[in-house]
């Protein structure tokens, strides 16, 4: 019994390993019923040996699947052990991961089995069952199966604090080419759909508090980058669409790890795009957070990041002409747009200056990476960069063993 | 130089804090009783705990100083790094003389001392919300064994309570040898000198319920299937879960004992 259970776990922990989310945060679901969990800003409870946070019970209900996705070790044609869970056992797991601090909940994904609906419903079935026979306020993520009808994603909602469906690949020219099974608007649609109910969920709980939780931390979606030819440009273009109107949580983008010999794919050992990943990730940071615009980090002439330094500095080295900024003067939006200064050390530098006026120690001090920061900003009369072009900046701060720009995407990581 | 000494607790220090501005103590060092003891130069002043001069000193405070600054406060005080004792009493001095707010000031030296400080035992704090694994007796109390670099305890106790209302826990910190234990109703601070041979939690294992032995098997077995061996980066992995902590992660018991 207990070897069957653990050989299910790994095939299915290995199944689902590939979605990439792993965000047990947005949601604010309180534990005031005496029951078990609650959720807040989400905890990574490990790291797996590629860096990675585990926060969640991240496995496939079934890894038996009718569709056949070239990218995807789950699909059809892929001659592998099928395994799949019962609702119990899935229910169960949760649980005791959950009491024993291993978890902040589940993030439950399945392959298609016999239709979309009746793989929904499955996926609900165990949500429900969390929350209403375990009192469970743990953290639910609930893949939405492409093709699902409305009245179960609705249901879904419910349960779940967070409801994702992948767009798998930036452009539907590249989804038809390795997914003929599956049509870009089966996805569009119920993101749609998700969209305008979570807003009139909102509305309505503003009048009434009462009002049920429908998904609280919202929807999210991800991409697999660099098994398709598509540039940053399209990449981030489509991410930023999803922000603005699909009011996405996250946009999640999965290097593709080579799994198959299909020609229209990667050959196995190419190495997984984990330097382009990153960058995207800081790039997507930069629109979340730093209140850049798309057409800032990437344009017809920039089509894709630079890898060998993160976006912000691109950015600052291309629009050279807006700086030095002034430590002591400058606007809060403009000062964290200075590459090495963060949103944390901005906030500390503004509510510092009021106090007196600062130097370059005390901006140590407080913590921005000086290296970086000091070409781009005036201190007093201080100012660094002189004449340098941006090329020798950008070579100065490389040079300078910045180990931000080195240490861990370096290739000789791959050594040990 | 007036050496004053104090009880070791929050109160304590509160109360010294009182009495360094009652007396006009003008040159002091403020440590804990039991570290004094000893020293040769320097006069002694011995100050124990009162209620009274600890409330007004937290009140006077409270006025200055957001709640967010007074967590900083107790949280560089649970640091119990050498010498915190006076960089907090030069804090407490700077603030109350000022007559307006400083506590954003951070290119002052001790204000940004304060930050820092709390921010290392947030990240402790934090590290054991996410680092803590319960095991399971057979009368079904869940207990962990922790060794965190700071006294983290008093900030924990919010966070499980909240979460694991429905079962009974402990979590007992081993070097400080004082533990939290939740009966489904409060949560009491309980003293015990719980001698277990840390490297060999296994020890204590006979007490466990009969399926801890499976869960925790699960648990490996989760932990290495979602690893993507192509991504492999132990730099990272380190990083983010330093090796000190290793000792009591169920998952890392596998490699663990390979390793020692
Ligand atoms: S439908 Fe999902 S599980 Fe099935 S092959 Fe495609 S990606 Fe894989």
């Amino acid at each position: 019994m207990s070897d069957r259970i653990l050989e299910k776990l790994s095939i299915l922990a290995d199944a689902a390993k590939y979605d990439v989310s792993c965000s047990s945060s947005g949601s604010n679901r309180k534990n005031d019923n005496k029951g078990l969990g609650n959720t807040g800003n989400g905890i990574c409870h490990a790291y797996t040996e590629d860096g990675r946070c585990v926060s969640l019970l991240k496995i496939l209900l079934t890894n038996v699947c009718i569709f056949d996705c070239a990218y995807c070790v789950s699909r059809k044609s892929n001659d592998i052990k099928r395994a799949g869970f019962t609702v119990q056992e899935v229910v169960d797991l949760t649980i005791n991961f959950y009491r024993r601090n291993y978890i902040e909940g589940l993030f439950l994904s399945s392959g298609i089995f016999k239709d979309a609906d009746y793989t929904m419903e499955r996926l609900v079935l165990v949500a429900k069952k969390l929350r209403t026979e375990h009192k469970f306020n743990g953290y639910i993520h609930l893949k939405t199966i492409p093709g699902a009808s409305e009245e179960i994603i609705n249901e879904a909602a419910l349960w779940a604090d967070r409801l994702s469906i992948n767009v798998e690949m930036p452009t539907e020219k590249s989804l038809a080419l390795l997914a003929p099974d599956k049509k870009r608007s089966d996805m569009l649609r119920p993101m749609e759909y998700l969209k305008t109910a979570i807003i009139a969920n909102r509305e309505e709980k503003k009048l009434f508090k009462k009002a049920p939780m429908f998904a609280p931390a919202g929807q999210s979606t991800q991409m697999v980058i660099g098994a398709t030819p598509e540039t940053d440009l399209e990449i981030l273009y489509l991410a930023n669409g999803f922000y603005k109107k699909m009011n996405m949580r996250r946009v999640y983008y999965s290097g593709y790890v080579p799994i198959s010999n299909d020609n229209r794919l990667p050959a196995i050992g190419t190495p997984v795009p984990m330097i382009r990943e990153n960058r995207l990730y800081q790039a997507d940071w930069l629109l979340r957070f730093y209140d850049f615009k798309v057409q800032e980090i990437v344009d017809a002439e920039n089509p894709l990041l630079d890898t060998d330094i993160d976006p912000k500095l691109s950015w600052a080295l291309r629009n050279l002409h807006l700086f030095p900024v002034d430590v002591n003067t400058a606007d809060y939006k403009l000062l964290m747009r200075v590459p090495g200064i963060g949103v944390q050390s901005a906030k500390k530098i503004y509510a510092a200056r009021k106090f007196r006026r600062l130097n370059s120690e005390h901006l140590k001090k407080i913590g921005i990476s000086f290296r970086t920061a000091k070409y781009f900003l005036s201190i007093n009369t201080e100012f660094e960069r002189k004449d340098l072009l941006p090329g020798q900046i950008k070579q100065l701060i490389l040079t300078e063993g910045n180990s931000k720009y080195k240490a861990n995407f370096s290739p000789q990581i791959k050594l040990f | 130089m007036d050496i004053v000494t104090y009880d070791g607790s929050m109160e304590g220090l509160l109360s010294a804090v009182f009495e360094v501005y009652e007396y006009k103590i003008p040159d002091p060092v403020i440590c804990v009783r039991s570290a004094a003891n000893g020293s040769l130069f320097g006069q002694f002043h011995e100050v124990h705990s009162n209620t009274e001069k600890t409330n007004r000193v937290y009140k006077k405070l409270s006025e200055r100083l957001s709640k967010t600054s007074m967590l900083q406060v107790y949280s560089t005080f649970l640091s119990g790094l050498p010498g915190m004792e006076n960089i907090l009493l030069r804090y407490i001095q700077y603030v109350l003389a000022s007559k307006q707010s400083v506590e954003y000031d951070y290119s002052h030296p001790d204000v940004l001392f304060v930050q820092q400080t709390s921010k290392k035992v947030h990240r402790e704090k934090h590290r054991m919300e996410a680092f803590i694994r319960f095991q399971v007796t057979q009368d079904q109390l869940y207990y962990a064994i922790i060794q965190p670099d700071f006294n983290v305890l008093p900030l924990i106790n919010n966070h499980f309570r909240k979460r694991y209302a429905d079962q009974r826990w402990l979590i007992y910190d081993s070097h400080r040898k004082y533990g939290l234990y939740y009966d489904l109703e409060t949560v009491t601070e309980i003293e015990m000198n719980f001698d277990i041979d840390v490297k060999h939690t296994k020890s204590v294992a006979t007490l466990n319920d009969t399926n801890e032995e499976l869960y925790q098997k699960l648990w490996q077995q989760y932990f290495s299937s979602v690893n993507i061996a192509a991504r492999k980066n132990m730099k990272l992995h380190i990083q983010h879960m330093p090796k000190r902590y290793w000792r009591f992660l169920t998952e890392k018991q596998v490699q663990f004992n390979e390793e020692f």
